[in-house]
């Protein structure tokens, strides 16, 4: 019985965590975007006050629509926002993918003495902040920073390249951010790769990279899945890069839900934008799963 | 297993290899191997004939399984040259040698279904699909996977892994197949069974085997030759008999099999029979041309099977104490002590029950041998 207990403490007190600091706030946020903003404290109406009653709470209730959603769709930035996250982090998560992946299969082949001390390097960079590192970036991307000076004084260009501000910048920072999000998972999976089924696949006519496509590859195909979407998922929300190093034409909806919030002080209609942004991230996540899961019933009936 | 057929009379007149005329099929000249400043393999020569069933034997590290990845491509030579049907394959990749391998791991492809991982080789060939599929079909049918073709590897268990193991390894119908510890991770009983079709497949598709395996009954079992190595170089290169009746060294004699091994000087050598003077057991003779000066330390080797409990012989006879027996039911060793200490090994095969012991412990008895049973080594 008490071994029963324990196990269920266990269990409840993550689910708890969830509960009180994901799950309630999402509540609160959920009911804000269906409120309408107000010059108020707090800035929205209607307020829920259990006080005041049942029939006031009701009447509370009433109020509560889908207005947010439907401006949502009028004004097409949002949805050029949607759209333009979705791109930049899609197309961050490739080329994170294509650097990270060789950094991963390097680790692996690496003699096992040096390994943790590789390891180490690539969680390195978190010892200093997110912040501090993406502010770097500004002192290397900029017309006078050290990139081109480096590239002019090589002689590989007269003119200084523009960088920083553009879509370039913003998808060096994540690449560069988000690096051992990828790096760590691939690693993991590589690390497992039987070395004979290599072998096993040169002796039966493969040359090395025909096996790296059709061995390793598939082998590693959790690590890929899992590194992407480790690095996808906060990419579509990330605000601070694009921020920083991104320019005008940077659309992201990280920012349009910042402006909103700060400076339109409009909450109902930034609750409505994070709503429907993970909506938007939830549903390939769960449909994915799913697809896993039955995978995983099918090879074990 | 019940429908074997009788071991075809070729393979009792099968021994291309003391036929001066026949080709060797895989040469290996004068390969050295070195990691480092580590020699695995040391300036080693051997030819291996067509349809030979070729059995690499040695405790680990001794080299047998660098000289298979040689063959198979992939280790290189640091020096010497590997032929294979009179080509030099030494710096042919492992993906263009006409040779496949069994794994010892297996190393099977987990995320393919056992159908797949045996038509892998076949699509590497581009192979058209029909054929794929009919040859596919083929080797289940010949490790009796037929009903297993759909499955994943992980849902198998050990021995029908290594079935598929080596289905896969057969599919491309190699010119050699290496096998490299093929059943070490198989239980007694189903190691046995294995060891009989792997040898009746061999036969049947007339293929070429090498094996590496430290297991001497294995290689006793299944070679029509066997070459026992240590520190990389070959100690005997032999058939299984010539191995077990006549070791070249008191290394192969003890890897071999049970064996008796007295210590003594060579007292004279004439007539193809060399006099023994032993600290042991006196003065024993045994039958071996042989040229030594008197004098010259000697071992005498002898299996356990081969000594008679008997008294009142004129030649070999050892007298000792029975201070031990391993009763293992078909026989019975009898260790017996003799006056110098030493403990000399005799088997008996239990032809009645054993309701009262004849020989018991503590029983002062006589063992002898026929002078024709041991060998004299020198080292």
């Amino acid at each position: 019985m008490e071994g029963r207990l324990g196990r269920i403490l266990l269990i409840l007190v993550p689910y708890l965590w969830l509960l009180v600091f994901f799950l309630v706030p999402f509540v609160i946020v959920f009911k804000i975007s269906f409120s309408e903003t107000a010059i108020a404290m707090p800035p929205y109406l209607p307020v829920f006050d259990l006080s005041e009653g049942w029939e006031a709470f009701k009447a509370a209730f009433a109020r509560l629509s889908f207005d947010n959603y439907a401006w949502l769709t009028e004004d097409d930035l949002y949805i050029r926002s949607y759209l333009s996250s979705l791109w930049i982090a899609s197309v961050s998560t490739i080329i994170t993918l294509m650097v990270g992946y060789p950094i991963a299969y390097g680790m692996a082949r690496a003699p096992t003495a040096w390994r943790p001390t590789l390891l180490m390097l690539v969680i390195l960079p978190f010892w200093t902040s997110f912040l501090i590192r993406v502010y770097a970036w500004i002192g290397i991307l900029k017309k006078e920073g050290l990139l081109n000076l480096a590239l002019i004084s090589l002689g590989v260009i007269d003119e200084p390249l523009t960088i920083l501000n553009t879509n370039t910048a913003v998808y060096i920072g994540i690449v560069y951010s988000y690096l051992p999000f990828m790096v760590l998972p691939l690693y993991s999976a590589l690390e497992k790769l039987d070395g004979s089924l290599l072998e096993a696949a040169q002796d039966l006519g493969c040359t090395p990279i025909k096996a790296f496509w059709v061995v390793t590859v598939p082998l590693s195909l959790p690590g890929i899945v899992a590194g992407c979407f480790l690095v996808f998922i906060p990419a579509v929300g990330e605000f601070v890069i694009p921020d920083l190093l991104g320019g005008s034409e940077t659309l992201m909806i990280g920012k349009t839900l910042w402006v909103e919030f700060f400076s339109n002080r409009d909450w109902p209609v930034s609750s409505a934008v994070a709503v429907l942004l993970l909506l938007v991230l939830i549903v390939p996540i769960v449909l994915f799963q799913m697809h896993q899961q039955r995978q995983q019933e099918r090879e074990a009936g | 297993m019940a429908d074997r057929q009788p071991a075809s009379a070729s393979r009792k007149t099968f021994a291309p290899w003391s036929d001066p005329s026949a080709e060797p099929f895989i040469v290996f000249d004068n390969v050295t191997k070195r990691f480092g400043d580590f020699v695995a393999v040391n300036n080693v020569s051997l030819n291996v004939y067509e349809r030979e069933f070729f059995s690499l034997l040695g405790p680990s590290g001794c080299g047998k399984t660098t000289l298979l990845r040689m063959l198979a491509g992939f280790e290189t030579p640091t020096e010497g040259r590997i032929l294979l049907d009179g080509q030099d394959i030494s710096t042919i990749p492992p993906y263009r040698r006409p040779v496949n391998m069994m794994f010892q791991s297996y190393a099977l492809f987990p995320h393919m279904s056992v159908a797949d991982n045996i038509a892998f080789g076949l699509k590497q060939d581009k192979m058209p699909k029909p054929e794929i599929e009919e040859r596919v079909a083929d080797m289940l049918r010949l490790v009796k996977l037929e009903q297993f073709a759909g499955r994943k590897p992980h849902q198998l268990s050990g021995g029908q892994r290594q079935r598929v193991a080596l289905a896969r390894s057969l599919a491309k119908r190699p010119k050699v197949l290496l096998l490299d510890e093929p059943l070490g991770a198989l239980d007694k009983k189903l190691r046995e069974e294995t060891q009989f079709e792997l040898m009746d497949i061999q036969e049947n598709l007339g293929l070429t085997f090498m094996i590496v395996t430290h297991d001497q009954e294995e290689a006793m079992t299944v070679s029509d030759r066997i070459a026992v190595m240590d520190h990389g170089v070959f100690v005997q290169v032999a058939t299984p008999a010539e191995m077990y009746e006549y070791p070249n060294s008191r290394y192969v004699a003890d890897f071999i099999g049970d064996i008796n091994i007295i210590k003594g000087t060579i007292k004279s050598t004439a007539n193809g029979a060399v006099t023994l003077e032993t600290e042991d057991a006196g003065t024993l003779v045994v039958h071996q041309a042989m040229d030594a000066i008197p004098g010259t330390p000697a071992y005498i080797a002898i299996r356990p099977e081969k000594m008679q409990v008997i008294s009142g012989v004129s030649q070999n006879q050892i007298d000792g104490e029975v201070w031990d027996i391993a009763y293992l039911g078909d026989l019975s060793i009898y260790h017996v002590k003799l006056p110098s200490g030493a403990i000399v090994k005799a088997s008996q095969t239990n032809v009645t029950r054993l309701i009262e012991r004849p020989i018991t412990w503590e029983d002062d008895i006589s063992l002898t041998f026929a002078p024709d049973a041991a060998v004299v080594l020198l080292d």
